[in-house]
């Protein structure tokens, strides 16, 4: 499955990428499963997107797809077909705050 | 031909300054890392063109680069190869965990919040990189929330030295205004088992077995925002300073007094002496005349600006206590900028260079030890640390 990933910029530019990545990812695609395939392939992303301890979503991104805010889901919950056929991306947004 | 490398970590980037010799004419390169908060750029000294940087952000955490160049190309160590299918992710350059396990490390404690109630340790950022005097690959952080850790593969994996943190008195450690940062890590080149770091807002401590153990050396200082103002533990050490010649010898700058030890502070005694204000951040010895110390006063703990709006360096020739403006080259009204603790360096050609960089984004160079003074550059992002590699 090739999941669509969107960065923000500053990870764009750590790991050497455009605007968007693509990811196969196997079984089901969820928030863990789509980060577990980026974080494979670009390991210097490892702690920017969460936590490498506690694996949690760092405090100051979210994650949107399909005009809806997954940030709140859980890692494991399935993210939308459109998302898991590659018709839309997953995206990686830093939080407006403090610009 | 001799020359210098200034390396500048600013609020939005890295800045590498250079000039021959004479540090007359400068290059700038950057900004490396646009838009990043880079807390430390520090070079190996048994290899200049091994460069450590420490780049955080609030979004998106911590990222430790190596430069193998003198700073013209960079790499996020270990994160920089696509691993095999399968293999795990190799990218934990970034990743500063406090040492819990068994056999190594200490259980992960609580430390006094800023309201005096417990807080957990959290990691935060890298404040300080200090590369090892021997080996390019070995390079120690200091971090927030204080803790010391060391890699011994280049900056590819961390472990903590996790006696310091766990040796005792960490609940009573408590952040400054800054965080609860290790902001400084003095190497002794006469002794490889001693190392000295200072925590704001802690204090100054010291291990004499290579960071198995460490005591908090702090007899001496007196600071009257704690409930015990002679207190071991709980001074705001906003820097710590020595002559790699005379390694004994400390200078401190403390978040109130200049103070200086003998003993490798074991004791300390104050050095104020006639400073218009003995508040400040930087502190930093001449590389040729150990008994030559620069530092910056700043006009008290609630303003955080040089006072009068002139931005005087002051140096002292006899080991502090008698003190002089220096002022030729340096802005004399109308200034309101701060200089922040990792903010200045020296360097050992003769005369011996002295840099600063401000919060108003302006690095001062003087190439007499300090009599005058020029800005290499005026209008960098807000400057968070200075470092000075002297090539030759």
């Amino acid at each position: 499955m090739t999941i669509r990933v969107e960065l923000p910029q500053h990870l764009r530019t750590l790991a050497k990428t455009g605007r968007e990545v693509q990811l196969e990812v196997e079984g089901p695609v969820t928030q863990r499963s789509v980060l577990d395939a980026l974080e494979a392939k670009y390991p210097m992303l490892c702690g920017t997107v969460r936590d490498h301890d506690t694996r949690q979503r760092r405090p100051f991104l979210r994650f949107f797809a399909c005009e809806q805010d997954f940030s709140h889901e859980s890692p494991d919950a399935p993210l939308p077909e459109a998302v898991a056929s590659g018709k839309e991306p997953f995206l990686i947004i830093g939080a407006i705050a403090g610009g | 031909m001799s020359g210098v490398r200034v390396l500048v970590g600013t609020r939005k980037g890295a800045f590498i300054l250079t000039a021959d010799g004479k540090r007359e004419k400068w290059d700038v390169s950057g900004p490396h890392f646009a838009g990043w908060e880079m807390y430390h750029l520090k070079g190996s000294p048994v290899d200049p063109n091994c460069i450590y940087a420490s780049q955080t952000s609030g979004w998106y955490g911590q990222m430790i680069q190596r430069s193998d160049d003198g700073g013209k190309t960079w790499r996020t160590p270990g994160g920089e190869k696509m691993p095999e299918p399968g293999a795990p992710p190799t990218g934990i350059a970034n990743k500063f965990s406090y040492d819990t396990s068994p056999e190594t490390g200490k259980p992960l404690t609580t430390h006094q919040f800023y309201d005096g109630t417990q807080h957990p340790w959290q990691f935060k950022r890298v404040w300080h990189l200090e590369p090892s005097l021997t080996d390019p690959d070995v390079v120690y952080a200091g971090i927030e929330d204080a803790a010391i850790f060391r890699s011994t593969d280049g900056a590819k994996s961390w472990h903590e030295l996790a006696g310091l943190r766990g040796h005792g008195t960490g609940p009573k450690w408590q952040p400054g205004a800054g965080g609860m940062c290790l902001h400084t890590i003095i190497l002794d080149p006469s002794n490889p088992k001693r190392i000295v770091i200072a925590i704001s807002a802690a204090g100054a401590f010291r291990t004499d077995d290579g960071g198995e153990t460490w005591k908090p050396i702090n007899k001496g200082l007196h600071s009257q925002y704690i409930p015990d103002p002679n207190a071991e533990v709980g001074h705001c050490v906003h820097h710590v300073a020595m002559n790699p010649k005379r390694p004994n010898t400390l200078f401190m700058q403390k978040h109130w007094d200049v103070m200086r030890s003998d003993d490798a502070g074991d004791s300390w005694k104050e050095v104020s002496g006639n400073l218009p204000t003995d508040f400040g951040f930087v502190i930093d010895v001449h590389a040729h005349e150990p008994e030559t110390i620069y530092v910056v006063p700043i006009k008290s703990d609630s303003e955080h600006f040089v006072p009068e709006g002139k931005l005087r360096v002051y140096r002292s020739k006899a080991g502090g206590n008698e003190w002089e403006a220096l002022t030729k080259g340096l802005p004399q009204s109308n200034c309101y900028v701060n200089v922040l603790r990792d903010a200045m360096a020296v360097d050992s050609l003769d005369k011996c260079g002295v840099y600063f960089g401000t919060s108003g984004g302006q690095v001062y160079a003087s190439n007499d030890a300090g009599n005058s003074w020029n800005a290499i550059v005026h209008d960098l992002p807000a400057v968070l640390s200075v470092e000075v590699q002297t090539l030759k």
